[in-house]
């Protein structure tokens, strides 16, 4: 009995020590942190103060101010709620965070979210902070990390930096940021209110295209007198210029979206176009594709484009083998029944539709995009090429080289040009149809897949992809003459840039409906679209 | 001849107590039935499918409590399939076969459109969750959504006070809420002295991927050197490819900021979303507020779905909110019965999640705070400002013409969903509303 006492009041005991411990230690280390006045200042109530607390913090030149603007930034700089301890979040998915000391970078373990209070900031301050790193990258060893900070300082130059700033033009040597910080300064100038100064600065903005030169140009020419007139003109020097590279962009923008539909379509042309299948289920089996994409990140965590690359053949082939599925099980019962086909494989996609809905989820997917597809390519300053687009356009050419060497040099492209033109003779010589047949579509279901790769990078992966694009597809076969490769290229990107050239100035709605009611028309004229076969093969 | 009054009097009396006292009886045993009217597959599963779990949540949460006046209550879930007429079908089943005590449903206006009729022809009750355009008011329906100005004019008044905006891009999909909604902005914009030049109006169709062209303008739009936002009531999977684009054309939220009424954690979950810190979103609700009954609300949440990366969001908030509005009014009643319920639930107050409480209003509006999110790097929002308090909701804008003299008020003896204060006539905004 006193034996268990014993043991009892000594579980109990450590029991305690083992709660306690913890806490303890919490409370060793909050004694440790000791905060610099600059850093709690930080964590002020209105958005004023904290700005001016930045402003204290930069002046005060503290060895970690660096890192305390850049994680403020980034929303990382936050406080534990009953302690008042600053900490730096290095992780905030889910409900615990992962945090570190703020002063000295000691690891803190895992806090609750009920337990942090952010510090918040608004646009105005990450404004101020971009702007004071900015100043602070002015120093930095590379060229490109300093032109990078000019840039961002055009526009943002106030009385405080103009000073520090002509003394850094001074000290740089290279040409292409000196020439950024000249333009920063003169943007500043502009606001002088001093004419000398203004008409000196206009001389020197103009010619550029940079949006941040030109909103200041025309705060400048939406005033009166010398200035304004000035700037006026200087502003219509850089219209001319841009007018050029407008038309370059809206020409991007409409091969982008041709090349889109070239690669929705391009699988419809082999299975709608050469076989004369009507497939309503095409759009699902790009859908496929983009899932596959979405399922080899998954597999994949870390490398979207190792994953992304590897979607390639693997899309190709998840969608070929659901496409021969779909041949085997529905389109072959129904051939030469067009009606029938139409109506099987739009039941068809609307399985597939909600067997994705309920296998993976009804919510879209993310698929992220890797690093080197995001962002754009800088041709000048009023013209820059998205850089996914630009892959997607490359792919789309490559695809279509691709089924252009399969069609016209391999033995599977004789056959299913023989087969298509005259089947009862075709399997006379010995050809087996029915094998054509499959790889056909196979072949068709696959390039299906590899657009929904490649769309997975510029629209939602849900449920619903395909639907968007199917009637697309379907336009772009028929305007382009069924059967013919090249007919659904250029039509894909002739629409594309009609689209683009119209959008401007019909908005999205109409333009859309011009270019139906304009392949309507054209389909009247010429039924057999852009370029129609020749030859008896036509007409059967 | 009094005597036999006196007696027909309690006999009536005792009959009436014995009839009251009879189906109490028989009620004990059936539970109370909850329809939830969301499409479960079809377009809009998207969002609405999350809604039909929250609901189911909430009522296993409140059986495991005891249930409602000591019944249980038992949801019939149907699904509409984002199909608008089948909205008005199953509304019809819902009340008519399996005589549901209250209906949770709805997301697109054009659905509650379609379901208004079902709902006030049979006399059933219908929580609305979603934000929307306003010019309605049902006696049969609450709407927990947020009407414009608990969300689309507090916005606008954010950007113009506190970031000093001076022209607007007003980007919308094309259909009756954005459309409806900027035309109470552009006019809200007008009155406060901006010109029709500094305003942009661009619509665009359900599910648009292609927002090369759009993106380019809104940034030549936005280079006339005054601070530009842009106002966005693009609803839905539009969202993430136009999200993309601003992102990868280099559009940034310090210059300018996208306020989005339609974008919420949800739709987030579908993007990465660190190009995109700084944009706005302006809502009743964020996963990030900072209460405890929100974290109670998250864990449970995410207890519930077995989902550690489930997300919360306002939509939900306000199915939170009716639930227990509904709840309360019941209990208050005593009975589900719908013309009994509808005169309690008016003035009932209920928490909601971000530490306030929301009240019932005459105009079957509820009171809500409006809170200006901006997007961080996790998919969250951060809280940069709120209303100071709550805001009633109006269901007749001030300012469209034909709406701003009409009022709603459902307690008796007015009774009407649609007053003109100045005709002084119930109906006047019946052809205003059919001509929109």
């Amino acid at each position: 009995m006193n034996l268990l006492r014993t043991i009892k009041a000594t579980l109990l005991f450590w029991c305690c020590v083992a709660l306690a411990t913890p806490v303890l230690a919490q409370q060793t280390n909050i004694a440790e942190q000791d905060v610099p006045p600059e850093l709690a200042a930080l964590a002020a109530d209105s958005y004023a103060d904290k700005g001016k607390a930045i402003q204290a913090l930069i002046a005060s030149d503290h060895p970690r101010t660096r890192t305390w603007l850049t994680t403020l930034l980034d929303g990382k700089l936050q406080r534990i709620k009953e302690s008042g301890r600053f900490v730096i979040v290095t992780d905030n998915r889910g409900r615990d965070w992962t945090v570190i000391d703020a002063v000295d970078d000691t690891p803190l373990g895992e806090v609750s979210r009920r337990n942090i209070d952010r510090i918040t900031i608004n646009n105005a301050l990450r404004n101020q902070l971009r702007s004071a790193m900015a100043v602070l990258d002015l120093d930095a060893p590379t060229v490109q990390e300093r032109l990078a900070s000019a840039d961002r300082l055009l526009g943002k130059v106030d009385v405080n930096l103009a000073e520090p700033l002509a003394a850094r033009l001074e000290a740089e040597e290279s040409p292409a940021v000196r020439d950024k910080l000249t333009q920063a300064l003169a943007i500043y100038q502009l606001q002088s209110g001093d004419s000398a100064a203004i008409s000196e600065a206009i001389d020197t903005l103009s010619g550029s295209l940079n949006p941040a030169v030109r909103a200041a140009l025309n705060g400048v020419a939406a005033g009166e007198g010398e200035a304004a007139e000035s700037a006026r003109q200087a502003l219509a020097g850089i219209e001319q210029k841009l007018k050029l590279n407008r038309a370059a962009e809206t020409l991007y923008f409409g091969l982008s979206l041709g090349s889109v539909l070239v690669l929705a379509a391009i699988g419809l042309a082999i299975t709608f176009g050469v076989m004369g299948v009507i497939n309503m289920a095409h759009g699902e089996l790009i859908m496929l594709g983009a899932y596959t994409t979405w399922m080899m990140q998954q597999l994949l965590p870390g490398q979207p484009g190792l994953a992304l690359i590897l979607s390639i053949p693997a899309g190709f082939l998840v969608a070929a083998v659901a496409g021969i599925i779909i041949e085997r099980s529905v389109i072959r019962f129904l051939k030469g029944r067009p009606l029938e086909t139409l109506l099987a494989t739009f039941g068809v996609s609307l399985i597939l539709q909600q067997l994705v809905r309920t296998l993976v989820s009804p919510l879209n997917r993310t698929v992220v995009t890797p690093e080197w597809m995001s962002g754009s390519l800088v041709i000048n300053e009023a013209l820059s090429l998205t850089l996914n687009r630009l892959y997607v356009l490359g792919f789309a050419l490559v695809v279509f080289a691709g089924i252009m060497l399969v069609m016209r040099k391999t033995r599977l492209g004789l056959e299913v040009r023989a087969v298509t033109q005259n089947r009862a003779m075709a399997r006379s010589m010995g050809i087996r149809a029915t094998r054509v047949d499959i790889m056909t579509f196979a072949l068709g279901s696959g390039v299906a897949g590899l657009a929904g790769v490649a769309l997975s990078q510029l629209t939602n992966v849900g449920p619903n992809l395909g639907q968007s694009y199917i009637i697309d597809s379907f336009m772009v076969v028929v305007f382009g003459g069924v059967g013919n490769l090249w007919g659904t290229l250029v039509a894909g990107m002739s629409l594309g840039v009609i689209n683009q050239v119209l959008e401007p100035w019909a908005g999205a709605i109409l333009a859309k409906i011009i270019v139906l009611v304009f392949i309507i028309l054209f389909i009247q004229k010429r039924p057999r679209g852009l370029f129609p076969q020749k030859g008896r093969a036509a007409e059967g | 001849m009094k005597k036999w009054q006196v007696s027909s009097r309690w006999l009536t009396t005792s009959l009436v107590a014995m009839g009251m006292s009879f189906p109490v009886f028989a009620q004990e045993d059936d539970p109370i039935k909850v329809g939830i009217l969301h499409s479960l597959s079809g377009t809009m599963a998207i969002s609405e499918s999350t809604l039909k779990d929250t609901m189911l949540m909430q009522i296993e949460q409140q059986n495991a409590q005891g249930g409602l006046l000591g019944r249980q209550l038992e949801p019939v879930v149907v699904d509409p399939a984002s199909d608008w007429p089948l909205f008005a079908e199953k509304a019809r089943q819902l009340l008519e076969q399996d005589k549901v005590d209250v209906i949770f449903g709805n997301w697109t206006s054009v659905s509650r459109k379609s379901v208004l009729p079902v709902v006030e022809e049979l006399n059933g009750l219908l929580f609305y969750p979603v934000q929307y355009e306003g010019e309605e008011s049902s006696g049969n329906v609450f709407y927990t959504g947020a009407a414009p100005n608990q969300q689309a004019i507090p916005a606008v008044d954010y950007l113009m006070n506190n970031v000093g905006v001076e022209r607007w891009v007003l980007a919308g999909t094309d259909y009756v809420y954005p459309r409806t909604t900027n035309k109470i902005l552009e006019a809200y914009l007008k009155d406060h002295g901006v010109a029709q030049e500094d305003i942009m109006i661009n619509y665009t169709p359900f599910g648009h991927s292609d927002w090369q062209n759009i993106v380019s303008e809104i940034k030549r739009f936005g280079s006339a050197g005054k601070k530009t936002a842009v106002v966005s009531t693009i609803n839905g999977d539009a969202n993430v490819p136009f999200y993309r684009e601003l992102g990868n054309q280099g559009i940034d939220a310090a210059d300018i900021p996208v306020i989005a009424f339609s974008v919420g954690e949800q739709e987030l979950s579908g993007i990465d979303t660190a190009p995109l810190v700084g944009h706005l979103a302006a809502w009743n609700y964020f996963m990030s507020v900072d209460t405890d009954a929100n974290y109670d609300f998250i864990d449970s949440w995410i207890e519930y779905t077995g989902d550690e990366e489930a997300v919360t969001n306002d939509p939900m908030e306000a199915h939170y909110i009716g639930f227990n509005m509904w709840k309360e009014a019941v209990k208050k009643a005593g009975t589900t019965d719908v013309d009994a319920v509808k005169d309690a639930i008016i003035g009932v107050s209920v928490p909601n999640l971000s530490g306030g409480y929301a009240a019932m209003m005459p105009n079957h509006h509820i009171t809500k705070p409006v809170l200006i999110g901006e997007i961080q790097d996790n998919g969250q929002f951060s809280i940069v400002w709120q209303t100071p308090s709550t805001v009633a909701g109006d269901a007749w804008s001030d300012y469209l013409p034909g709406s701003r003299d009409l009022i709603s008020d459902w307690r008796k003896p007015l009774e009407c969903g649609n007053y003109n204060v100045i005709e002084k006539t119930c109906g006047g905004g019946e052809a205003q509303t059919a001509s929109q």
